[in-house]
């Protein structure tokens, strides 16, 4: 193999799993370290400057994070990554002085957003402070967008939400609420100078050839529609009984919702089996928490309509079987199994909608309806117009379109002073070394034995009589501070100078994990077989030194490396050291 | 300050026959300097031990007094273990063995330790051909004591402090198959592929097993000019011959890409195979080992590998006739014959 080249950014970001697996690449252990410290508002900082929404997604985020956390491959649990992000935002102090102080002097440029969600609020954040004048569209009476209309209250109380869009807001953006814009074209007529599309996916899929579909209609709703009705209070009650259709995420908040509008038993019904369900563990269980079970592996067949009252619905059992490598479900044979219900809500998914933008005008569509979305740039066939979050490439998350918000400003900004769009900032990145003497590191190198902590929840007969009570507690400081020292710290980097290695070995026998290994340079497959632990986890990289002096090369496979330092540490001639490695990604300027 | 070893190892570590983990093996955390060479030895005994599939308290460690002889606390942490006086490993190790002989004895011991104030008790147990595994660290100095020469400090090494000794070295390896030991070994701490099979193969042999293994002290003598170098010794390093450990029932594996092949079956049947390098030198040869010994001196060599074997000779056991079972479990009625037995030798002797 080839030496491995640790100026490249890329390589170390990606040892910091969680960091590289954030959409924003939030530098994750840097906050967590804070917490530990009790440094709330510092933590709070480091997220709002890369997701813009730490106490929004300190309790909602999808936490891609968390399945990739190293702590996961070595015992049981990940790092509560997520919760520890709420933690820092419920104990910070006063945060606006540390965010970009207006008024800001116009730069002379006008851009037009489109939906009021999280991704254009963060192309509103980032671009407002370079004198940008910012115009925000949304046909609601508030900013948020889905995280709004459709993640309930009980899991994102209106006040977290509110402070984190006021942050934005307040930066001086002209508002446009209540106003749905029926006509790019027109919009594009005035005179700004980029529009950037963030109007998500604002369309509930429906069973419209279902029989009984339309005769049934009173008491059938749409979920992402329903979802919205009770956050803007149109909605305040539903049937007694009520079967919720769909696995994801969605069918989750419309069944809890439901148990707090007045539904007694209320049912999740999905097709598939419980396993493939695309609903977060945690959501299923928050569900179940609340007695409702789930049902899968069940069809929909009919709405059962008597004198034009819905009455339930016949499902079709089926079984799931692998054919030629495919999963197909086939029905068990057995009769239509009837479930009661006065209300249906359907949540089988999203999909994106564009009826006011003109297909004349220069946005090309592709054969699914859908934008022709450059995925570097967010730029879409016309040069003003900008496309991210879920408008752009179908639902995804809000960290997602967080992600996406920051590089749509990138490009704007680069397009509004006539630069190419590919000529991309690097990201910052900074390397220092912890040693600060014998046995002593800057960071606590130590490895805490805890296991996950779990989040407390407020008493289920107080959160199902008030949809607004929010469920979870969040960690206490301490509870926080104990999780947080569950952190490797995998932002600190293992760095090897060849030159000054002896080969004693002494690293190699120190390391608990095995990760060390002084071996015959070879092709990568073959050395990963051959260290001292094979390196099986081809996802992790190995670390490869210049040839030794007895012509060996030091490899470290990066799989499983606690961040310990112990190698650094009993290595005489510091040809180990342990530096810490900051990434931050370019934010637009 | 911290300085803890994590208790998290890698997640997929293998078990050996006895469903134990590497980690079984190990021991407290070293206290001893940084890329001592006597760490290298310790992990090369644990996996030694791993790979033997040795019930932990099946074995004792024995040691005298030095950095060396305080490595047993850094490796087989579920063992017994005995730290002696300076030098005085081999009395203790034989009272033991005396004892109970169903145990595996692993003594460790310095350069010092050894070859200055434990050398009677070195030569004595050899003579006896105890049972046991004697590994000495040799680094050429006394590493507990700030790096004075010791007496296996080459004529002519320089030390740190920049004086040229100009003492002979005492060889240990030589002096061990002049006196007759039964397996004589040399190998060096930054070389575990071979030592880990010298060590498996010292743990089946039936009598006095001796390595001796260069282990750089990176504190004291890891300066230019000593003999005892990192850098000294991978450059004057002549293995004798690539050789490898292969327990009874296993698979051979093994292939050798050139020389002469040889395998010589243990008496627990597991086999030493060896690809022998020097054509002029035979292992089962006390006279060749000695020569080969003797013209690498010469040559400015340090040559490793299994020097000497000799599965003839009876240990110390068979020599002096005990009986089968351990004697620490005989009780009084196995020793004492009783009044029957008395009166009837009594009368014999009217
Ligand atoms: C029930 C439900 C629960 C969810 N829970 C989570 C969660 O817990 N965590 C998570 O990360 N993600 C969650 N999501 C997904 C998340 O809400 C979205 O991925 C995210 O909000 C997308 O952000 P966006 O900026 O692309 O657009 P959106 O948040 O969808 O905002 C778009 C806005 O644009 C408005 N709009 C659309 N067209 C126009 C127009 N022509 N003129 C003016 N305004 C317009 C819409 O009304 C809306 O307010 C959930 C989604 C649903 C449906
Ligand atoms: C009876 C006695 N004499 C002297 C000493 C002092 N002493 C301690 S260790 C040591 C030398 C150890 O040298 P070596 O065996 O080579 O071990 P190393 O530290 O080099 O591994 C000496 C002389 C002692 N502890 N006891
Ligand atoms: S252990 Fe800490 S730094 Fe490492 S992946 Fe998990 S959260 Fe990130
Ligand atoms: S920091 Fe060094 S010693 Fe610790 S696990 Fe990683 S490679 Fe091993
Ligand atoms: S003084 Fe020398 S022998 Fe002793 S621990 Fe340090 S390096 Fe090893
Ligand atoms: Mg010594």
């Amino acid at each position: 193999m080839q030496p491995t080249d640790i100026k490249d950014p890329e390589y170390f970001h990606k040892v910091v799993d969680c960091q590289y697996a954030c959409p924003a690449h939030t530098p994750v252990p840097e906050y967590i370290r804070l917490i530990s410290q009790e440094k709330y508002t510092e933590a709070y900082m480091i997220n709002w400057e890369s997701n813009v929404f730490p106490g929004v997604l300190g309790r909602t985020c999808d936490r891609p994070c968390e399945p990739a956390c190293r702590r996961g491959r070595i015992e049981e649990e990940p790092v509560a990554i997520c919760r520890l992000k709420r933690v820092a935002a419920d104990n910070k102090g006063e945060v606006k002085p540390f965010m970009p102080q207006g008024p800001f002097s116009f730069n002379g440029k006008k851009i037009a957003l489109v939906g009021g969600g999280p991704a254009s609020l963060t192309v509103a954040r980032d671009l407002a402070p370079l004198g940008y004048e910012i115009h925000l569209f949304d046909e609601q009476f508030k900013g948020g967008g889905f995280m709004r209309s459709q993640i309930p209250s009980f899991r994102l109380p209106e006040s977290v939400l509110d402070e984190e869009v006021n942050y934005i807001l307040d930066l001086g953006i002209h508002t446009h609420f209540n106003h749905f814009v029926h006509s790019l074209e027109e919009l594009l007529s005035q005179d700004y100078d980029a529009v950037f599309v963030g109007t998500g996916a604002p369309k509930g899929r429906d069973l419209p050839d279902l029989p009984g579909r339309n005769e049934g209609a009173k008491n059938i709703h749409i979920g992402i529609n329903w979802l919205a009705n009770v956050a803007f209070e149109h909605t305040t009650n539903i049937g007694k009984k009520v079967i919720v259709l769909g696995g994801g995420n969605t069918a989750m908040d419309c069944c809890r919702t439901s148990r707090r509008l007045g539904g007694e038993s209320v049912k999740v019904v999905v097709r598939s089996p419980y396993s493939e369900m695309k609903a977060s563990p945690w959501e299923k269980e928050d569900a179940m928490h609340e007695d409702i079970p789930i049902v899968d592996n069940h069809v929909p067949i009919e709405f059962v309509v008597k004198d034009g009252v819905l009455k339930g619905m016949n499902f079709e059992k089926v079984t799931p079987i692998i054919e030629n490598g495919k999963r197909k479900l086939v029905p068990t044979g057995e009769p239509l199994v009837f479930i009661e219900a006065d209300d249906v809500l359907i949540a089988i998914g999203q999909e994106n909608s564009f009826p006011w933008i003109e297909r004349n005008i220069g946005v090309t569509f592709d054969k699914w309806d859908m934008p022709e979305v450059d995925t570097l740039t967010h730029a879409s066939s016309h040069p003003k117009v900008f496309f991210g979050g879920d408008a752009a490439w179908g639902p995804k998350n809000v960290i997602t379109a967080v992600a996406h918000g920051h590089q749509a400003a990138i490009s704007i900004d680069l397009a509004c002073r006539n630069l190419p769009l590919t000529q991309r900032p690097s990201p910052f990145v900074n390397l220092v070394s912890q040693k600060m003497g014998l046995h002593e590191w800057a960071y606590e190198s130590n490895v805490v034995n805890d296991v996950r902590y779990t989040v407390a929840q407020a008493d289920k007969k107080v959160t199902l009589s008030n949809r607004k009570t929010e469920v979870e507690l969040g960690f206490t400081k301490h509870e926080g501070c104990k999780e947080a020292e569950r952190c490797l710290n995998c932002d600190v980097q293992t760095v090897f100078v060849e030159d000054k290695c002896i080969e004693c070995d002494a690293c190699v026998d120190i390391c608990p994990t095995t990760c060390i290994t002084f071996i015959d340079n070879a092709e990568e497959d073959e050395l990963r077989q051959l260290l001292n632990m094979p390196a099986l986890n081809t996802s992790q990289d190995l670390y490869v030194s210049a040839p030794l002096k007895t012509k060996r090369v030091m490899v470290k496979d990066e799989d499983v490396c606690l961040h310990c330092g112990l190698c650094a540490e009993r290595c005489p001639t510091s040809a180990w050291d342990m530096h810490k490695f900051l990434y931050k990604v370019t934010k637009a300027g | 300050m911290t300085f803890i070893k994590p208790k998290f190892r890698h997640p997929d570590l293998p078990k050996n026959k006895l469903g134990y983990t590497l980690s079984y093996y190990e021991g407290a955390l070293s206290t001893l300097c940084a890329g001592c060479g006597h760490d290298s030895i310790s992990a090369a005994i644990i996996q030694s031990a791993f790979e033997m599939n040795i019930e932990p308290h099946k074995l004792a460690k024995l040691s005298g007094i030095g950095c060396s002889s305080k490595t047993p606390t850094y490796f087989l942490g579920n063992s017994h273990g005995f730290n002696s006086v300076h030098g005085r490993m081999p009395s203790v190790a034989t009272g033991a063995n005396m004892a109970n002989k169903d145990l595996i004895y692993l003594g460790v011991s310095g350069d010092g330790d050894t070859a200055s104030i434990g050398m009677g008790q070195f030569v004595h147990v050899i003579r006896r051909n105890l049972k046991m595994i004697y590994i000495v660290m040799n680094n050429g100095c006394y590493g507990l004591t700030k790096g004075q020469d010791s007496a296996t400090a080459d004529n002519g090494s320089i030390s740190k402090a920049g004086i040229v000794n100009q003492f002979q070295a005492i060889d240990l390896c030589g002096l061990a198959i002049e006196l007759g030991a039964t397996f004589v070994a040399q190998s060096f701490s930054g070389d575990k592929k071979q030592l880990i099979p010298l060590i498996k193969a010292a743990m089946a042999h039936n009598g006095f097993a001796f390595i001796n293994v260069i282990s750089p002290c990176v504190t004291f003598n890891n300066n230019k000019g000593s003999t005892k170098s990192y850098d000294f010794v991978r450059g004057h390093l002549e293995a004798t011959g690539t050789f490898d450990f292969v327990p009874e029932m296993e698979e051979i594996t093994t292939t050798y890409e050139s020389g002469e092949k040889h395998a010589i079956k243990l008496h627990d049947g597991s086999l030493l195979q060896f690809n022998k390098l020097d054509s002029d030198w035979d292992p089962l040869d006390r006279f060749s080992a000695m020569k080969a010994v003797h013209q690498a001196r010469e040559k400015n060599e340090i040559i490793t590998g299994l020097l000497y074997l000799n599965q003839g000779a009876m240990d110390l056991h068979e020599l002096v006739n005990t009986c089968d079972r351990p004697l620490n479990t005989l009780k009084k009625e196995d020793l004492c014959p009783g009044n029957g037995a008395l009166a009837s030798i009594n009368a014999g002797l009217r």
